[in-house]
């Protein structure tokens, strides 16, 4: 413990941090109204909300990124303004961001000692860094280029970037969104050790089982206003829920199917990568069928990007068999022309991939949608149908109860979850043969996320094959027939839901694939 | 080709590429902070306009350096204030620079253009600039020869040595990310466009100082172009620097001792050399991905808003 600073004796019963009527106005929205907050010493407090309740701006306030237009902090007593995150590592407040803030061309130990406000050469500090690292069980090479780390990996090396400035308050923001389930648990073991060494946690995040099995208390977010504190421990997921979005859960349905033939085959795909920072895919081998949910689970950059972009062909494919769309060989063929086979996809990225963030909902829903064999109408003789795009994003618009001004709207000007509700339901009204949905929900709140696995769920009540990629295994437990893992650009074997468990597909998901499980030995991908 | 001709085309390489060597050098420390100035070609005619009307009317050739440096500096402010404070767009506002700087320098040339001063003198070490062969290839040349390749050393030591230079780097990565740590990152671009335009200003004053002294409108002649090209060429490496522009001062060169090799080329031709190996260089470049992927500023030309 030689790097930590022996704390300020404080009265027990003082909060280390007060929030009173912290408010935070932007043009077009109320970010935070009148928010009190109490934090005490080792507590480690969940701030929980649906995305855009306000979670992340708070959290910005308390940390000096963003400043407050009303409202007093007080730290330790003291009543503090916090300009600049500088000044918020002066008072002993660590950040862990949600998307990480870590230099991918630098290695571990320059970034951690640019962070670092004592001005110690990167060489000096890796000594300490492997020494905090073992400590609390993060283990770190401090002479990594972070490019070449895993997610994990790297929220490792903001948390021990952080615990190196011996902090009484660490923020987690969605510290587990890339984790996998056994790595949550060690992270888990590691800040309650912190939080045992009289350090405040404030945790930030939308998932109500992490939060009651760690966190003391809770301050719970709806549009910007505190709608409740209470002591997860003692509520049910579902009254946290309530307390988070304001009414009654959503819920959807899997009803049992049967898979018809089989409409998507991918047979032996390699694919080598020029990108320093991509993954190279070995010998994937999978089939979907009709009236199926096939659910690949794996952390983003295990080759999910590649993956995807051989199925959706953006990368052209050397061998013209190792994609076929029902039977056909495709590997040749680009984007639009798997559409035109009846292949419709819904990419990751929501702006740059989904949607051209400066065109309007119309106009993004005619991207897609011109597809001949989609039979929408748009394009007659190479003439663009305006009545008939604006149409179609209406429907879009109306069935899938996307908040928008109107199908005029720019996409970029949508919320993350609006937006993914729109592409999704583009997608969906093209009527497919076979869908490919990548991370449906991410980012996306509890009520949309409903309404779009549903949504997913219908299409496959319909006989149609679908894909779906996502990091959630809560969410693929929820929607899928069959669930395979892809870690480190291998593909496990697709098993039946009914044979696995979250703990086995975390298992696999840190690329274990030989792990144990009886039931699916006899269930080959072929 | 003899001897007799070998030498000279050799001495006056080191001549033509040390502009080169210099604006290059300070171009690369403001792209590496994610700053892309495409204004060097006007700075450049700034600090050679005013390098050589100082020198005229002073008589003193380092009070003529110093003005170029202040001079380019002062142009680079306004492309500073205008993209870093305004918000304006990087290119569009690079490309004003250099149209203004082009402008600027021929009005405040007027009364120059035909006069002349005495040239940056070379130095002369005692024995090592007598020894045959190597004294003139080496040991004859002005101190900005040495001090521009001794520049390229201390700033790529600075880059990849120093906090400052690590803070550079990060933040030409990812400024938002500079800024969630707590770095002043718009002041600190200012910082690195300044020193670029200081650069700017020196390799240019060397061209109405050093190189041919005297002022002629648009004397430059596209080398702010090729110094933007080499940061390029070097994979924003300051090393790479010094090897791509004694490459293109030796073409440049070329063109002028062809004829005394007793090449049977149209001089136009010759005159196209640079350009032509400048576009050959970039295709060079361009068939290695990674390298570009893992050295380029990857914030490059992106303006960046602190929200408060």
């Amino acid at each position: 413990m030689i790097d930590r600073a022996v704390p300020e004796p404080v009265l027990p019963s003082q909060p280390r941090l007060q929030l009173l009527g912290i408010s935070k106005i932007y043009p077009s929205v109320v970010a935070n109204a009148e928010v009190n907050l109490t934090v005490m010493p080792g507590e480690i407090h969940a701030v929980l909300g649906e995305n855009g309740a306000g979670k992340s701006t708070l959290m910005k306030i308390i940390y000096g990124v963003t400043r407050p237009d009303a409202g007093e902090i007080l730290w330790e007593g003291r009543r503090v303004t916090i300009p600049s995150p500088s000044a918020a590592r002066k008072l002993g407040i660590g950040m862990v961001f949600q998307h990480f803030s870590l230099f991918e061309t630098l290695t571990v130990a320059e970034n951690i000692s640019l962070a670092l406000d004592e001005k110690t050469r990167p060489a000096a500090l890796a000594p300490r860094i492997r020494r905090i690292a073992d400590e609390y069980g993060l283990p770190i090479d401090p002479d990594r280029h972070v490019y070449s780390m895993s997610v994990g990996e790297r929220q490792r090396v903001e948390i021990v970037r952080c615990l190196l400035q011996s902090p009484r308050l660490l923020i987690m923001d969605e510290p587990t969104s890339v984790l996998t389930p056994q790595a949550v648990l060690k992270l888990f073991e590691s800040l309650r050790r912190l939080a045992s060494e009289g350090c405040s946690i404030l945790y930030i995040s939308h998932k109500l089982d992490e939060i009651q099995t760690l966190c003391d208390t809770a301050t719970v977010l709806r549009g910007g206003r505190v709608s409740g504190t209470a002591k997860p421990k003692q509520e049910t997921a579902r009254s946290l829920a309530e307390l988070m979005i304001g009414n009654e859960l959503p819920a959807c349905r899997l009803s049992p199917s049967t898979p018809g033939e089989v409409r998507l085959a991918i047979r032996h795909l390699s694919l080598t990568t020029t990108d320093p920072f991509g993954t190279e895919l070995q010998d994937i081998n999978l089939e979907v069928r009709s009236g199926e949910i096939v659910a690949i689970a794996g952390i983003s950059g295990n080759g999910q990007q590649e993956l995807l972009k051989a199925i959706s062909g953006e990368i052209p494919l050397a061998n013209p068999g190792t994609v076929q769309l029902d039977g056909q060989d495709v590997g040749r063929l680009d984007p639009a022309k798997r559409r035109d086979l009846g292949m419709c996809f819904v990419p990751e990225e929501r702006l740059g991939r989904g949607a051209v963030p400066e065109l309007s909902l119309a106009s993004n829903a005619l991207l897609t949608g011109y597809v001949p064999s989609y039979g929408t109408g748009m394009l007659r003789r190479g003439l663009i149908q305006t009545g008939a795009v604006r149409d179609f994003a209406r429907q879009v618009i109306d069935r899938f109860n996307v908040k928008c001004g109107d199908n005029s709207s720019l996409a970029t000007s949508l919320s993350g979850g609006n937006l993914q509700k729109f592409i999704v339901g583009r997608e969906t009204q093209l009527s497919p043969r076979i869908m490919v949905v990548a991370q449906p929900t991410w980012g996306v709140d509890i009520g949309a996320s409903m309404l779009i696995r549903q949504a997913i769920i219908d299409l496959r009540d319909q006989g149609v094959a679908v894909l779906v990629l996502s990091e959630e295994l809560e969410e693929l437990f929820m929607m899928s027939d069959r669930i395979a893992v892809l870690a480190d650009g291998r593909l496990s074997q697709a098993v039946p839901l009914a044979s696995t468990s979250v703990n086995q597909i975390g298992v696999w998901m840190s690329g274990n694939f030989a792990a144990p499980n009886e039931e699916a030995s006899d269930h080959v991908a072929a | 080709m003899t001897l007799d001709h070998l030498i000279p085309f050799l001495a006056s390489t080191a001549g033509a590429a040390t502009p080169l060597v210099l604006a290059a050098t300070g171009e690369l420390v403001a792209e590496r902070s994610g700053v892309l100035n495409l204004g060097v070609e006007g700075m450049m005619l700034v600090g050679a306009v005013t390098g050589f009307g100082v020198t005229l009317s002073t008589g003193q050739i380092s009070l003529g350096l110093l003005a170029a440096m202040l001079a380019a500096m002062a142009t680079a402010l306004i492309f500073a204030f205008l993209t870093l404070t305004l918000q304006t767009n990087q290119v569009a506002t690079g490309l004003a620079l250099t149209l203004f700087g082009v402008g600027l320098s021929a009005f405040i040339g007027r009364g120059l253009v035909g006069q002349t001063v005495e040239r940056l003198p070379n130095l002369s070490f005692p024995v090592l600039s007598d020894i045959p062969f190597f004294g003139p290839l080496l040991f004859r040349f002005d101190v900005l020869v040495y001090g521009s390749i001794a520049l390229v050393l201390i700033t790529g030591w600075m880059l990849a040595r120093t906090r400052l230079g690590l803070i550079i780097r990060a933040i030409g990565e990812s400024p938002r990310s500079g800024h969630a740590i707590g770095y002043p990152v718009i002041a600190l671009r200012y910082l690195t466009v300044l020193f670029g335009g200081a650069m700017a200003g020196l390799g240019g004053a060397y061209l109405s100082l050093a190189l041919t002294p005297m002022w002629v409108e648009g004397m430059t002649a596209g080398r702010g172009w090729i110094a933007l090209a080499l940061v390029v060429f070097a994979t924003w490496k300051p090393r790479g620097v010094i090897l791509g522009a004694y490459l293109f001062g030796g073409v440049t060169v070329l063109q002028f001792h062809g004829q005394g090799f007793g090449l049977a080329i149209p001089s136009e031709f010759l005159s196209m050399l640079p350009y032509l190996a400048t576009i050959v260089v970039l295709v060079f470049i361009s068939r290695k991905p990674q390298t570009i992927l893992l050295n380029k500023p990857m914030s490059l030309g992106q303006n960046f808003r602190a929200d408060h």
